[in-house]
């Protein structure tokens, strides 16, 4: 090969940057043998809703993966003036399905990658449990603490869709902006080094959250939110009956994404609140539960004596 | 003898649950040693975030032999019963002896059960504990987790150190096989540590930077976070919580001191703290002012290179969280407290009573009718609050009945505007506290401020009953809406049920009205707050507003009627409506009637569990209540607890057995003159059942106590004792009946006290089942005059011992 085309890539370096730091982590989980997925091409507010974590922490066939989930929590938005909160952030998911015994001590290595040294920062696992209804899914597990700040939720799932997990995944979500901000020692979000060449988090952010903060909260037509969130319920229903339980998951997402903005836009009265969550609940709830019907044959077969209850 | 040691290494327990978990470790140990008949010695118990620990002292080395018999069936019995006997007890036919049970020959079977060794007994025992252990929540995990039955613990289970006299008790449970090896603290010690036996544990862990003992980690945190703040020249808050919880966090406790930004000491000191202990788990510290200082002290679970970097980074986290606070606290004030009030119009209360607003709009009519009613008045309130808390509330000194009035209702109607702030959204915790601090900073008088802020007072017994006149009324109001309000709807507490706290609201509306001497009428008070519910249903139902209190209750508004509903209270009877009323109102009225007997009851139910904790008698209190007609707690109290004094005395119990033995005669006799007359509180029958209208049990009663004291002529000269009794009667009943009349208790039991003597001699000397009918007659009607002249005092027949 010419010596024009040879290409060695320069050292990573998660304390000076943020794309270093995500770099590490795929590097890192890589090496224990998850796939590295991309991001899920939807907007949600969380990434356990992407279906390599909720669809697949049911059945019985294991599964590792990681990746990056853009998460969006439209009444989080601060216009860009708070130096800690955000209405678009990103997470890192990693799921590991059978959860294996040394899961805490890959995760306390995975934090070293990234620079976090435990004799010299305080690293706590505090109890906190995690569930969701509109998932029906709940797990236990805690919030890891690093100097008194939370950077990672750390659960066991032990029921997904209104399925028990059999077996259990465990699932890490690390707060990537939190964490660097700790690694880098900077104070306001905005002033992350995203990489090593001079671009700050505030430089490709910034504008954005503005724009997405107004957006959300004051100008997003109300009426075509409304009718967004009918037809992707309608949609969810139609790709239910059709068989397609993973196009009607997107559709819950979808809905569930909708009535989060309309929250945002204070058109929900405290009273329908309930109804649209029950609604989306619903949606959510319905498709796990048919996704993991339609696959329990198939399970059964490769694992016998598996069963779905 | 030998020691044996257990220690189940786990992830991470959450620290609420560790107490629990060790009292399930020593309760599941013995249980199986119990079992093996093998009665342990001294019990340790430790804990830490990663494991349990329990040492036990001086057990056998083997459990003693047993000779247990089986009775059988008797010679004769058909085989298979036989059979089936060998089966049970594990035995062949050639083992039965056969022997003589009262002369019938019976086959035994006796089974031996050799001693087994301890380390045997404990390799069982282990699974079986970890197997039965009851965690408040448990999980399973792993590979094994494939198979619904997989184990189950708090968090994944990792090792099991299993000790006796230094030796491994075998044993497995899911693939974890008990050994010798664990594991010391996760960052300051690297790889499996071996455990020699029991003694060497506590010191081996010590080594690999682990306190199993989570006494002493806990006096660690105590000291060190003391120290740390006497260091820096302040006084640490102490908090016992924050203790066992930040040691129930680490295994190797390391406290630091921090300072935050003195700007955000603008924030209400109650926040600050709040912020630090619920999020942060951090203790607060106070300045030589005695004032709250911008210092915290975490505690690591290491010890760190540098303390300054982790104290650092616990201040960042501290400040984010503070300057969520402080932003709340900022915008909340934008907005006055009637503004925010408006927004309790969308939160729902519950479902049947409306919304918050609905609430609020009924506690603001009610506080404001207690004081017009002139049960909270400006001095009333706080008069008996003993010195230290009078002096306290100048302000109402002087106040008029109308601006009382006035301030009452102001106050209720916004004390429930905090909840939809920021501040109490986030921290729901400080509901009517951050109602308080908004309402000063907007200049409204502090009588109201306090009222918002304490209204909520008091919570649960031994908790601060507020005494300020217009937070009495907010207070007092705002539970007996709820009570009532909850009893309306079919929603009283059952067993172990109470999810509207309505025990707890029964208690604060007792501990109200005893600690500022409120005179009122229980049962017309609860029907005043009922009105106001029954109003807001009435009106949602059908859309018209209730007119008058007497359109619920017709026969039952106005004072006399509410003493008609108390005694009507007793015996199972419904209160009957005004007769002209359509039917559906009657019907109406009946229900409500009856659910408001309900709250009374349960109201003097509450008292007699409140009063049992100040040592006042139950059942004196049962003698007072159950005459009926006494519906004022504050009146109540003072007769039972001139009551309890007197029954105390020698002439008390004297009279007391002397009223028993009354009573008794009384019965055995069928006498039935008096009985008649008089109504009783209790019983299956209803003595009533004839006198529809409950205004006529007052003269029915007023008669009969007539009737009673006097007693009718007699027809012969009767002996000295007879005519003793009869006069100490005469002078004693009407002295009693006036001293009750007057509230002057006291003098009530004194003239009681008089007739100690007299009904003792009559009762040596007199012989009441005389042969002459009339002599008779006489002695039985004044045996029931004396009884009833007690009985206008308490029901003494309701009086243990």
């Amino acid at each position: 090969m010419s010596a024009d085309l040879a290409f060695a890539p320069a050292p990573r370096d998660p304390a000076r940057s943020f794309q270093d730091m995500i770099l590490t982590l795929h590097d890192f989980w890589s090496a224990q043998g998850c796939v590295i997925l991309q991001p899920y091409d939807m907007r949600m507010g969380a990434g356990t809703f992407h279906t390599a974590t909720t669809l697949r922490a049911l059945g019985p066939e294991p599964w590792n993966a990681a990746f990056v989930q853009p998460c969006r929590r439209p009444t989080d938005g601060r216009y860009g003036e708070n130096p800690n909160r955000l209405q678009h952030y990103y997470q890192y998911q990693v799921i590991l399905k059978p959860s294996p015994p040394d899961i805490q001590a890959l995760y306390l290595k995975s934090l070293a990658a990234i620079g976090i040294d435990p004799l010299a920062h305080d690293i706590r696992f505090v109890e906190d449990d995690w569930e969701s209804p509109t998932l029906g899914a709940w797990g236990l597990g805690w919030e890891v603490w690093c100097d008194g700040m939370e950077v990672t939720q750390f659960t066991y799932f032990q029921q997904m869709g209104g399925f028990d997990c059999k077996p259990v995944a465990g699932e890490l979500t690390y707060g990537l902006e939190r964490l660097a901000m700790y690694i880098q020692g900077v104070d306001n979000v905005y002033d992350l080094a995203f990489n090593t060449a001079g671009v700050s988090y505030g430089d490709v952010f910034l504008e954005n959250e503005r724009q997405m903060s107004k957006w959300n909260f004051e100008v997003a037509e109300t009426g075509a939110l409304f009718d967004l969130f009918a037809k992707a319920e309608a949609e969810c229903r139609n790709a239910l009956s059709a068989g397609v339980p993973i196009a009607a998951y997107e559709q819950a997402v979808e809905a569930s994404h909708v009535f989060n903005l309309l929250q945002a836009r204070g058109v929900i009265s405290v009273q329908e609140r309930t109804s649209y969550m029950g609604r989306v609940r619903d949606l959510a709830r319905s498709s796990c539960e048919a996704y993991a019907e339609k696959m329990a044959p198939e399970w059964q077969a490769k694992y016998p004596g598996w069963s779905l209850v | 003898m030998a020691d044996f040691l257990l220690e189940l290494l786990c992830e991470e327990i959450p620290a609420r649950m560790q107490a629990g978990a060790r009292a399930e470790l020593e309760k599941l140990f013995r249980r199986e040693l119990d079992a093996a008949g093998v009665g342990p010695g001294e019990l340790t118990i430790w804990s830490t975030p990663r494991r349990l620990a329990l040492i036990a002292r001086d057990l056998p080395l083997a459990t003693e032999a047993v000779s247990e018999e089986a009775k059988g069936p008797p010679e004769g019995a058909p085989d298979a019963a036989i059979d089936g006997f060998c089966r049970k007890n594990g035995v062949t036919r050639e083992q039965l002896t056969l022997r003589d049970v009262k002369g019938r020959m019976t086959w035994f079977a006796v089974i031996d059960q050799p001693g087994r060794a301890m380390a045997d007994v404990l390799a069982a025992a282990i699974p079986a504990i970890i197997r039965d252990f009851s965690w408040p929540k448990s999980m399973r995990w792993g590979a094994a987790s494939i198979a619904t039955e997989s184990s189950r613990w708090v968090r994944p289970l990792s090792g099991i150190v299993a000790l006796l006299d230094g030796e491994v008790v075998p044993c497995e449970v899911d693939g974890i096989s008990s050994g010798r090896e664990t594991f010391g603290h996760r960052f300051h010690s690297s790889g499996a540590i071996s455990i020699a036996s029991a003694d060497d544990y506590a010191a081996s862990l010590r080594a690999a930077h682990v306190i199993v003992d989570h006494e002493e980690r806990a006096a660690l945190i105590r000291e060190g976070a003391a120290r740390a703040a006497a260091d820096a020249g302040l006084t640490l808050v102490a908090d016992e919580g924050l203790v066992v919880e930040n040691a129930g966090l680490t295994e190797w406790p390391v406290p630091l001191l921090g300072r935050f930004d003195e700007a955000f000491l603008d924030v209400p000191p109650e926040v600050i703290q709040l912020t630090a202990r619920v999020n942060q788990k951090y203790f607060v510290c106070e300045g030589a002012d005695g004032k709250l200082a911008n210092a915290f002290v975490c505690t690591a679970n290491i010890a760190p290179r540098d303390p300054a970097v982790v104290v650092d980074g616990n201040r960042k986290v501290l400040a984010a969280r503070l300057s969520d606070a402080r932003f709340f606290w900022e915008q909340d004030q934008k907005t006055p407290l009637a503004v925010h009030a408006e927004k309790l119009a969308r939160i729902t209360f519950h479902e049947k009573l409306g919304t918050v607003a609905d609430k609020v709009e009924r506690v603001a009519k009610l506080a404001r009718w207690l004081v017009e009613s002139d049960i909270v008045t400006p001095a009333k309130a706080g008069v008996s609050g003993g010195d230290a808390l009078s002096s306290e509330m100048p302000a109402s000194a002087g106040m008029t009945k109308g601006v009382l009035a006035d301030m009452a209702e102001q106050a209720a109607r916004l004390c429930k505007a905090d909840l939809v702030t920021e501040m109490v959204g986030e921290f729901p915790e400080l509901q009517g506290l951050m109602g308080g601090y908004y309402a000063a900073k907007e200049g409204l008088p502090q009588e109201v401020s306090d009222a918002i802020r304490d209204h909520y007072k008091p919570v649960g017994q031994g908790d601060e009953v507020p005494t300020a006149p217009v937070t009495v009324a907010v207070s007092l109001a705002d539970k007996l809406d709820t009570l009532a309000g909850f009893f309306l709807i079919d929603e009283k507490p059952t067993g172990s049920k109470d999810p509207f706290a309505l025990r707890r609201a029964g208690i604060a509306i007792i501990s109200l009205v005893i600690r500022n001497s409120l005179n009122m009428s229980m049962a017309a008070t609860l029907m005043k707050a009922s009105f106001g519910v029954l109003d807001y249903i009435y009106y949602r139902e059908h859309d018209q507003k209730l007119s008058t209190i007497k359109d619920v209750f017709p026969l039952l508004s106005g004072p006399e009627g509410a003493i008609s509903l108390l005694k009507a209270a007793f015996p199972k009877r419904d209160v009957v409506a005004d007769p002209t009323a359509p039917p559906k109102v009657i019907q109406r009225d009946r229900e409500n009637a009856a659910r408001l007997q309900e709250m009374v009851i349960f109201l003097f139910d509450r008292l007699k569990v409140q009063q049992r904790e100040a040592g006042v008698r139950h059942d004196l209190i049962d003698a007072v209540f159950a005459l009926g007609g006494e519906d004022d707690l504050v009146r109540l109290l003072a007769r039972v607890h001139a009551l309890q004094a007197f029954v105390t005395t020698e002439d008390g119990t004297n009279l007391l057995a002397g009223y028993k033995r009354a009573a008794n005669i009384l019965k055995k006799e069928g006498w039935s003159a008096a009985e008649a007359t008089r109504i009783p509180v209790t019983g299956e029958e209803d003595p009533l059942a004839q006198v529809d209208d409950p205004g006529m049990a007052d003269i029915v009663a007023e008669q009969a106590a007539l009737r009673a004291s006097a007693v009718p002529p007699l027809s012969y000269t009767p002996e000295a004792a007879e005519k003793a009794l009869i006069d100490a009667l005469a002078v004693a009943a009407p002295r009693a009946a006036e001293a009750v009349e007057a509230e002057r208790f006291a003098d009530a039991m004194a003239a009681l006290a008089t007739l100690r003597a007299p009904i003792d001699r009559f009762f040596e000397e007199v012989t009441v089942n005389a042969q002459e009918a009339d002599k008779r007659t006489s002695r039985l009607a004044l045996l029931a005059a004396f009884r009833d002249a007690v009985h206008r005092v308490a029901d003494f027949s309701r009086i243990e011992g």
